[in-house]
């Protein structure tokens, strides 16, 4: 074991922390076509099972006096409405379904992210872009359906002088459009960077040495990243209602 | 595990191994794959969650609510009833006291009643029976005056005769009544 290690150090440590990101065919074959069963494909799948698992299996008893998984349900369903509610406002109400969406689905996806040997569909651009478009295009769309060119107004800051407010409204349109750029290079980033550290841990784990300090580290690294799961999920959501109330309420 | 990790991409061809020092977030080869299968999940979700899942828990929320209120207002009227109870326990107490109070007095007034009664009675009763003992003393002195001055004219006949004197009744009589006057 020892000896093998000393091998590898030899010819550089091998770290490949990105390799748990590769997206492969599960059923054989090389060539990714759009419609092919890839890993991406089964922890999609498992996310939608947990989603599903935890609030409809959950609440399926319908009792007053809940169970655990009930309670859990009840409390994201809480969790997020009241999210919703306080931050984009009651007439936001509407759009709770398709941000509990958005919610669940990230939680989930982070959480199995987590778990050793899987893959985890939030770390990567082509899923938080995707996100982050779709609650782009709603807003901007939603934004003009609902207030017309008064939407505009979200650029043009009314409570500047006169004089500066051209400049302003260039660094708010440019902000607007970097929006989904931040929203989802946030998510995936963090979830990416998180498990690569974890990767180049497990890397110098090889050196009997160091494993010990290692193991420590990828440890507490997990811890880290079982918060910024959350985290991330949490804030995608929030900025999701704050960018929904600009859409609804678009004068600062 | 790096190993395990590296054999499964080096078993996946050249281009896999080619793009490994890279990100494969950056691969764009997969991204339609990932797009596509991300937006069936997403669709599938919204329609779990807005079609059975949300109305449920909504559902579940709003029954409970209700619950609680109902609950609260049950409580709410039982606490009315006890304080109505105990109101009427008070007023009963306080009537009953009242009651009591009442047939003291009454009692109190018939007692002094009678009380006065046999007074006044009592008090007739000694007068009357004052006045006829004044009665009998004043006859008693009136007889007693008499029989004075029968026994003084009868002492004067008799010391004046004793003296050797010759006194007539009518004498004697008006000088006893001179005396006997005072």
């Amino acid at each position: 074991m020892a000896t093998e290690a000393h091998g590898a150090e030899e010819g550089g440590l091998v770290f490949h922390p990105m390799d748990q990101f590769i997206v492969k065919p599960l059923l054989g074959g090389d060539a990714v076509h759009w419609y092919t069963i890839t890993n991406v494909t089964l922890w999609l799948f498992l996310a939608v099972i947990a989603v599903v698992v935890l609030l409809v299996v959950g609440t399926s008893r319908r009792a007053v006096v809940p169970s655990r998984s009930q309670s859990i349900g009840e409390l994201a369903y809480g969790f997020v409405y009241k999210m919703v509610e306080d931050v984009a406002g009651k007439d936001a109400v509407g759009f709770f379904p398709y941000i509990m969406t958005l919610f669940m689905f990230i939680v989930c996806a982070n959480f199995l992210g987590l778990i050793p040997m899987s893959f985890t569909t939030t770390s990567h651009f082509a899923v938080t872009v995707v996100l982050a478009l779709l609650v782009f295009v709603t807003v901007t769309v939603l934004g003009f359906v609902k207030n017309g060119t008064k939407f505009l107004g979200l650029f043009w800051v009314s409570s500047a002088p006169l004089a500066l407010r051209p400049i302003l409204a260039v660094i708010e349109l440019i902000s607007y459009f970097v929006r989904p750029v931040s929203h989802s290079i946030r998510l995936a980033g963090n979830v990416m960077a998180g498990h690569a550290v974890i990767k180049v841990f497990a890397g110098f784990a090889a050196i009997a040495v160091i494993s010990p300090v290692s193991v420590l580290a990828i440890t507490a690294m997990y811890g880290l990243e079982v918060l910024v799961s959350f985290i991330q999920a949490y804030v995608f959501t929030i900025l999701t209602c704050v960018y929904l109330k600009d859409a609804l309420h678009p004068s600062h | 595990m790096a190993t395990e990790t590296t054999e499964a991409a080096a078993g996946h061809g050249a281009d896999a191994a080619a793009s490994a020092p890279g990100m494969p977030q950056l691969d764009f080869s997969n991204w339609g794959n990932q797009i596509f299968w991300l937006l069936v999940t997403l669709v599938v979700i919204y329609f779990v969650l807005s079609r059975i899942a949300l109305p449920r828990i909504a559902a579940v929320l709003a029954e409970r609510q209700g619950t609680i209120t109902n609950d609260l207002a049950k409580a709410e009227e039982l606490k009315r009833q006890a304080v109505e109870a105990e109101e009427a326990y008070n007023q009963a107490l306080a009537d009953a006291r009242a009651e009591a109070q009442n047939i003291i007095a009454e009692a109190k007034a018939e007692i002094t009643a009678e009380l006065a009664d046999a007074t006044a009675k009592a008090d007739a009763e000694i007068a009357a029976k004052a006045a006829e003992s004044e009665k009998a003393i004043a006859e008693i002195r009136a007889s007693a005056m008499e029989n004075v001055v029968i026994v003084a004219k009868d002492t004067a006949a008799e010391i004046v005769s004793a003296l050797g004197g010759k006194a007539d009744a009518k004498t004697i009589d008006a000088a006893v009544a001179e005396r006997t006057k005072g």
